[in-house]
């Protein structure tokens, strides 16, 4: 045998023997093994059941100062609504407390004289005030109460026996999600936040831990190499992370309902190109702060919160201002969440997943050298 | 009893301090988390590309998409020139919405037969395509207004004008920041707390700890009143930027919303010294913090509505105590919520409070023991 593959069968050896080594360690060591099975699970769930945009149930305050026909036949159509939860008074005092104390959603006034005379304006002869501490619920309230509104209109006119013909309406159609659900996006969306956090937060504690205790330069000092060293710490964490990525994929799919378009093959490649952004990250975080604490506080301030916020998974990118929108593009999460969005509810779109893969690797690329940098100048 | 816990409170407060690390993550994580992360927390759908596909190619149809041009919600428009280009455009994500103008669109309209204009939106984002559709509506409706002051067709069902309370302007600010207030401090309150008593025990000098005259609980309250002394000093801050670097405006009482952020630290406090008495090592317990922090916060009704919960769901976000300081929070700086309503859900967590203390002193006791 020549000697140069004589080299590499040591190495390859190496690997083995350490990633044995960090297997028996993962096994042993109860932490691991709830960071990437229970905390992403429990994280799912909560995401799952938690966080949904979907109105159920608006509670409306509706103030009837005087009764006309005109406002029972208004009030029938706002209470068979299954959106709007209904109450009635017949003045506003009670309702602006209500309001104040976060207990309704919005007040809906009709006020006296709320007759056909008065429906013939271009203004409705109604007032709606809803709740600004939440701007966008109160965007959708008001969406909601013009669609009553110009429902009842129409349907008023017709028992009038009019025909009304508007110029032009809009016509909506909702791609890849008819129904309008945003657990369909949220879901997906939350798997590459949970990815994130569970990826980084497995590399960053446990090779802090390393060089806490002292056996990283117990390691360093035999013949391991550094890529070696790194291969080997990767490798198992790189496992563990796709087995948490699919029991997510499944959870998703069986459990909350989720469609799934796309395929699991490229699913599978954009997932494990993600996961090497994470441990990467986490793999840096850890031997540039080599303590457990900062490195379990850095993992939080730099993967966990930044994938939150700037990832666009449940936040508009397009609405924050422009530096941030600039920065986003540093942050791994943000082409996955638009992967996993594309592969789940509109399928294998290659015009999406090409850009978002290249992302992701220049990414790992990036916090693997610098990792593989800084051990090495660390130990000189 | 005070005279014994004194030293040990001052300790606990130079033991944070005197850490490099800990110091600027305790300074400085707050106030840049909190600049960045209430510019980030937006749902504001502004600035979109819109693609246009005009088949009628007429004045009418130009008219048309030169409104939705000159509208402030649109940063573009995207001329498309077949029906075969709608498909990649939406897949792609290049315009979360395509506007499809039939070619028979200026023949109805002059007919006075009802043109309707097909609008494909991107469901990959559907509160962003719900709030897109609701701009399109209003773009259509000013227009058959003015048609129908020209005596062509019906006017528009009327236009529903509403009022927005507490927040005129609708500024996303407003609405985030008081959320993101309570979420920052719970995080830095758990993060002191939860790893003092674990961070001692790895260090070996909570043995010192328990040979001095001090009984347990004495070092729990030090822990707890040092821990919550830090807190409040950086609440205060991030307070102080939330109303005067970022404009949110302070309706109701500052002093009432200091005295329940108080209230609200211990309960959070409870928490972290239980979480930290659980564990035997930091590492054990920064995970405990974490499995309760980020529940807490999805649950709090901070980035999406309780109500949109389900019901079993709500009932389980009561004795979560960010939950009661969100309504808080927003109460006073936006609404000038009345004490009464601020007495209601202060209790829950003076309970909380209460709970999670003993509970964390009983552990604390049955684990030295």
């Amino acid at each position: 045998m020549s000697a140069p593959q004589v080299a590499w069968q040591n190495r390859l050896r190496r690997i083995a023997a350490l990633i044995r080594k960090e297997t028996r360690q993962i096994m042993r060591d109860p932490s691991t093994l709830i960071i990437a099975v229970i905390l992403p699970m429990t994280l799912l769930f909560l995401f799952g059941y938690g966080v949904s945009f979907d109105a159920r149930r608006i509670e409306i305050g509706l103030v009837i100062e005087e009764a006309t026909p005109e406002a029972a036949s208004f009030t029938t159509s706002l209470t068979s609504s299954p959106l709007f939860s209904t109450r009635t008074a017949r003045d506003r005092h009670g309702f602006e407390s209500d309001l104040v104390a976060g207990r309704i959603d919005g007040i809906v006034v009709l006020a006296a004289g709320f007759s056909a005379e008065t429906l013939r304006g271009d203004r409705a002869p109604i007032q709606v005030i809803v709740d600004g501490s939440d701007a966008n619920k109160a965007t959708l309230v008001r969406n909601y109460l013009q669609g009553v509104w110009a429902n009842w209109l129409m349907q008023e006119a017709v028992t009038r026996g009019e025909h009304p013909n508007l110029p032009m309406t809009i016509e909506p159609r909702v791609w890849f999600n008819p129904e309008v659900s945003s657990h369909h996006y949220l879901v997906p969306g939350s798997i590459a936040i949970i990815l994130m956090l569970i990826g980084s937060l497995l590399t960053a504690l446990v090779v802090a831990r390393e060089w806490e205790r002292g056996t990283m330069e117990a390691l360093l000092a035999t013949p391991v190499g550094i890529v070696e060293l790194m291969a080997a710490k990767l490798i198992p964490y790189f496992v563990l992370g796709m087995i948490t990525m699919t029991l997510a994929t499944g959870t998703a799919i069986f459990l909350f309902g989720v469609p799934f378009r796309g395929s699991f093959a490229v699913l599978s490649l954009t997932s494990a190109m993600f996961l090497m952004t994470a441990l990467g990250q986490g793999l840096l975080i850890s031997t540039a702060t080599r303590n457990q604490l900062v490195a379990a506080q850095g993992t939080m301030v730099s993967a966990f919160l930044p994938s939150f916020f700037l990832s666009g998974f449940v936040f508009e990118i397009a609405g924050m201002p422009f530096p941030l929108q600039i920065a986003s593009y540093a942050i791994p999460a943000r082409y996955f969440v638009s992967v996993l969005q594309t592969s789940f509810l509109a399928g294998d779109v290659w015009s999406v997943i090409w850009p978002n893969l290249a992302g992701m690797a220049v990414i790992a690329s990036v916090y693997l050298a610098v990792t593989a940098l800084i051990t090495k100048t660390r130990l000189d | 009893m005070f005279v014994r816990i004194w030293p040990l409170f001052i300790k606990e407060l130079l033991a944070n301090w005197r850490d490099k690390h800990n110091r600027y993550l305790l300074i400085f994580a707050p106030i840049i988390e909190l600049l960045i992360f209430s510019f980030t927390a937006t749902q504001d759908v502004k600035n979109v590309p819109l693609a246009v596909l005009d088949q009628d190619r007429t004045s009418l149809s130009g008219e048309l998409i030169s409104r939705f041009e000159g509208s402030p919600q649109f940063s573009r428009v995207i001329r498309l020139n077949g029906t075969a280009e709608i498909a990649p455009v939406i897949d792609a994500g290049v315009a979360p919405a395509v506007l499809n103008i039939g070619s028979d669109f200026s023949r109805r309209l002059h007919a006075g037969e009802p043109a309707q204009i097909q609008l494909l939106l991107d469901g990959r984002r559907s509160n962003a395509a719900q709030i897109i559709q609701g701009y399109a509506n209003e773009i259509v409706n000013r227009v058959n207004t003015e048609l129908a002051q020209l005596g062509q067709g019906q006017g528009p069902p009327s236009v529903v004008v509403a009022r927005t309370w507490f927040n005129p302007n609708s500024d996303t600010l407003w609405s985030t920041v008081p959320g993101l207030f309570v979420v920052i401090i719970a995080a830095f309150g758990m993060m002191v707390s939860g790893l003092s008593v674990a961070r001692e025990r790895e260090l070996g000098s909570f043995e010192q700890l328990l040979v001095s005259p001090l009984t347990s609980t004495e070092i729990l309250i030090g822990k707890a009143l040092s821990a919550l002394a830090i807190a409040t000093t950086l609440g205060m801050i991030v307070m102080l930027i939330a109303m005067y670097g970022l404009g949110i405006p302070m309706q109701g009482s500052m002093f009432l919303l200091i005295a329940a952020m108080i209230v609200y630290l211990l309960s959070i406090i409870g928490v972290g010294l239980f979480i930290s008495a659980l564990s035997d090592t930091q590492q054990q317990a920064i995970i405990g913090v974490f499995m309760f922090l980020a529940p807490a916060i999805l649950l709090s009704g901070y980035a999406t509505p309780i109500a949109s919960m389900p019901d079993w769901l709500q009932t389980v976000t009561l004795a979560n105590p960010i939950r009661h300081f969100v309504v808080i929070s927003k109460g006073l700086f936006l609404k000038d919520l009345p004490v009464d309503v601020v007495m209601a859900h202060l209790w829950p967590l003076a309970l909380i409070a209460v709970v999670t203390l003993s509970a964390a002193a009983w552990l604390f006791r049955y684990k030295t023991a």
